[in-house]
């Protein structure tokens, strides 16, 4: 993707802040600001702190951190005194709010740097009229204008540059990044202080007064409506002030059908919930069951794909041709987000005027649904943007906000809904699961020149669902030549959505299984059987996909990766070195996974390296090693453990002794570089997590010579 | 009933069955004490009976007595507890920030019986804290550090 700052794509996006000012600074009062008189990222008033708007939502990358940073280092601020201010969700002052895709980085730092840019400029530009003296003369130092000997505030010079035309963005000059203070310095979260101290708001602590505390069950079977329920038994029940049906709406993601129960407590509510007897209607889901979706795949098998997706050359010719030809199936599940922060909302319903206070990764069409489902104008909903105690990918979607906007409403009274653990697991829109049936042709050389993949996911009506799709220039499109990826749909009902790194998380264990597969096969180191697989430094793939991508850059992090781990060294008996590199939401990244596997068959990982390239510079190296540590942890758990399953049409899974994750004892070294070649700055979310699974899995196989082909990685086959 | 809450002396009126993390966090506001999984597995809602960590969502407000209540509000209370905020803040080891609170308090235990832990001892009690982030390598790191300082 085109991720270079036109001026066309800046100015439309100051065009979206109001009427075409993209800063604001405010001579006295900041409450302006507040007002939207001055939509703006930055407040400077007369006296008193400086203040840099973090329009972006918090789930625990550090947006809130990172892009304020950019606009600080710009303005010349002084970091350890400006004030940090979450903003309102408005797309039309703030642009892009979104935390998803890894795609703040990209699209958002050269924009955020001439915001900061623009107003240290305006500043001068007032201060060489107060002052009298030419701005080639004045420098800034830490939110002041320096002359000489003479120091001033930047506020002493707001009032004059408030009324300064904004300058053009693509003039606003901008830093050398030689000259960065403080990006690229080591910054912690700016709400950490109050997140120790047990006084950071997030979500779940909304409270809004008259509130009531609201419990909402649902069918597990996803789609069922309610026939009937004990009602008037709940509403006789301690603490419950209400409990009604909520009938849900017809289309797929609509609102739900279920029981809400409203009650002075959480637990008030739940109690009741646990007396509930509620009698539903068939749902059209009933038949969704892992064992049944586990034969239709293998039905499939052997089968052409009935959706053909990509095809070039000519595979057929070419695996006649081969020398070798390698087959291998490779599955992986169902997985759930299980974000610490249980699902929650709280809303307040008042005439056509609707405010959320929602822990939200997405807030405009959680926006668009409530004002659509209350039929109000979507400008009449205000939506609180609450920092969110984990996302993973599962608040980009707003069924709860909808929810609980429904629920206020029926009410007549604001609440708080609060789903259970078992909602949040059983509701889940879930990473989908999906078997990939592979074919491959080597040469006499050991070289692969054919590459057939049968794709098995999960849709409707033949479509894929969300997240269970696949890109058709996806790797290794476009570097094998004689290529063929088709498809076949499996039937799902259930909502299923992006999880970190979404595809890719399951994409990654595949293809670089597989490669490694063929490494084998070839008689080939692994490392060097990928250097030579991606071969020369070219660029490959769609420019209008999420790539292209570049493979010298993809070389880069695996030597790197590669050397850090002290590749082709002598291990222990039943230790294993694992390789594997992935390409996803524009970050290159590698692993080595150094494992153990003792005789019972328990897997010990002893340590990572990872080399990873997200452009020449790292903008917060705090929360980047944070991002790329927990998408290695994120993908380890996940690859070990995490499993949804079916039956009679709903999930079995309930809470964390279903869904195990990591735990502290658990955790190797992780030893990360980052190369810093001279391209985009882009994001840190996601591309560290798919190449996680493969190296495992690879390194499982150099200690036993077991190939594991299916997540999560069934250990008891490793038994010696 | 009355209930001992970070050094003072709080009346509450709550149902003697429901769990501490509900009665602190619905009824009396403090909400610092956070909801993960109700059943035990993840250790977000973890406060100290007597400077023990125990499980919020699993201990009944009736059970708790003259116990002395300390949640994330009062931690800085403890001369450990602030040299681990202290730690906490210095290797930025929160990523959502969700789950601390319940390792703070676990860590707190911890520093106070064993002022110079070992991994093992490290492991032992932070073991029933879950970080969906998994922030754990800088839990383990500010740990460390805090006992050093």
């Amino acid at each position: 993707m085109n991720i270079q700052l036109s001026r066309r794509t800046f100015l439309f996006a100051s065009a979206a802040v109001g009427g075409g000012l993209y800063l604001g600074l405010s001579p006295e009062k900041a409450e302006a600001a507040e007002a939207g008189q001055l939509n703006a990222w930055v407040v400077i008033p007369a006296t008193g702190r400086i203040r840099i708007m973090a329009s972006n939502p918090e789930v625990g990358q550090g947006i809130r951190t990172s892009l304020p940073m950019v606009i600080c280092e710009e303005l010349d601020a002084d970091w350890a005194a400006v004030e940090i201010v979450p903003t309102l969700a408005d797309a039309k002052i703030y642009g892009r709010q979104v935390a998803g895709g890894s795609q703040a980085m990209p699209t958002q730092y050269e924009p955020m740097r001439r915001v900061g840019a623009a107003a240290r400029g305006m500043i001068l530009q007032a201060a060489s009229t107060a002052w009298g003296v030419p701005v080639a003369e004045l420098s800034t130092d830490k939110g002041h204008v320096v002359h000489g000997t003479k120091r001033a505030p930047y506020g002493q010079f707001a009032a004059v540059a408030a009324a300064l035309p904004a300058p053009d963005a693509a003039s606003v000059a901008v830093k050398d990044p030689k000259a960065f203070r403080l990006i690229g310095s080591f910054q912690p979260g700016v709400n950490n202080r109050a997140i120790v101290a047990g006084k950071q708001d997030y979500g779940i602590d909304a409270v809004v007064p008259g509130m009531l505390y609201a419990a909402f069950h649902k069918s597990g079977v996803q789609g069922a409506k309610v026939k009937s329920a004990n009602l008037a038994a709940i509403k006789a029940m301690g603490g419950v002030k209400d409990a009604f049906i909520v009938a849900g709406t017809e289309e797929y993601e609509g609102l739900a059908s279920g029981v809400a129960i409203l009650a002075d407590t959480t637990w008030h509510a739940e109690r009741a919930r646990a007396a509930l007897k509620v009698e539903w209607n068939d749902s059209p889901a009933a038949f969704q069951s892992t064992a049944t979706w586990a034969k239709l795949a293998a039905d499939a098998k052997g089968k052409p794909a009935a959706l053909p997706i990509h095809a070039t050359g000519d595979v057929s010719a070419a695996m006649a041709k081969a020398t070798k030809r390698v087959a291998a199936d490779y599955a992986y599940p169902f997985i759930p987000h299980v974000p610490m922060e249980p699902i929650n909302c709280t809303a307040r319903v008042d005439g056509d005027k609707v405010e959320i206070w929602a822990p939200t990764q997405n807030p405009e069409p959680g926006r668009a649904a409530v004002a659509k489902l209350l039929g109000v104008p979507p400008e009449n909903v205000t939506i609180h943007m609450m920092r969110v105690g984990g996302g993973f990918g599962r608040r980009l979607q707003n069924d709860y906000m909808v929810e609980a906007a429904a629920i206020a409403k029926q009410a007549g009274r604001p609440v708080k809904l609060t789903w259970t653990r078992e909602d949040d697991i059983t509701q889940d829109y879930l990473r989908p699961g999906g078997w990939h049936y592979l074919e491959a042709g080597l040469d006499t050389q050991g070289r692969c020149i054919a590459w057939d993949n049968h794709f098995i996911s999960y849709g409707r009506d033949g479509k894929f669902a969300r997240a269970a799709g696949i890109g058709p220039t996806d790797f290794p499109a476009g570097i094998v030549e004689d290529f063929r990826l088709g498809a076949t749909v499996l039937p799902l009902i259930h909502t299923t959505g992006f999880l970190r790194a979404p595809s890719n998380n399951a994409f990654g264990f595949v293809t670089q299984g597989f490669i490694d597969e063929l490494a084998h096969a070839a008689g080939a180191d692994p490392v060097q059987f990928r250097r030579d697989f991606l071969g020369t430094p070219r660029i490959i793939g769609d420019p209008k996909s999420r790539g292209p991508y570049n493979t010298g850059r993809m070389r880069a992090v695996l030597d790197k990766a590669a050397a850090m781990a002290g590749w082709g060294r002598k291990l222990p008996k039943r230790t294993g070195l694992g390789v594997a590199f992935h390409f996803s939401h524009l970050g290159y990244f590698a692993n080595v996974i150094e494992a153990s596997v003792a005789a019972d068959g328990t897997v010990k990982v002893h340590k990572v390296w990872v080399a990873g390239d997200i452009g020449r510079q790292i903008v917060n190296p705090a929360g980047a090693m944070n991002q790329v540590q927990g998408s290695i942890l994120d993908a380890l758990g996940a690859c070990m453990g995490h499993e949804i399953t079916f039956a009679d049409g709903a999930i079995e899974q309930r809470n964390f002794g279903d869904v195990p994750m990591l735990r502290n004892e658990q955790i190797p070294p992780i030893e990360v570089a980052f190369l810093t070649p001279d391209y985009p700055v882009t994001g840190l979310g996601e591309p560290a997590y798919p190449a996680v699974a493969p190296a495992l899995a690879n390194a499982i196989f150099a200690a036993t010579g077991v190939r594991l082909r299916k997540l999560p990685l069934d250990v008891s086959l490793l038994k010696a | 009933m009355k209930l001992n809450i970070n050094g003072k002396s709080v009346d509450v009126t709550a149902d003697p069955d429901m769990p501490l993390l509900w009665a602190l966090r619905d009824v009396l506001g403090l909400t610092g004490t956070k909801f993960g999984c109700g059943a035990g597995f993840c250790g977000a809602c973890t406060v100290q009976l007597d400077g023990e960590p125990v499980r919020g969502c699993q201990t009944p407000v009736s059970a708790v007595g003259t116990a002395k209540i300390t949640t994330i509000e009062g931690l800085s209370a403890s001369a450990w507890g602030r040299k681990l905020q202290d730690a906490w803040l210095a290797l930025d080891v929160p990523q959502c920030g969700y789950c601390q609170a319940g390792q703070l308090l676990a860590a707190e235990a911890l520093l106070r019986t064993t002022p110079k832990p070992t991994d093992a001892d490290i492991d032992a009690a932070m073991s029933g804290n879950i970080c969906r982030c998994a922030t754990y390598t800088r839990i383990r790191a500010a740990i460390k550090q805090a006992a050093a300082a």
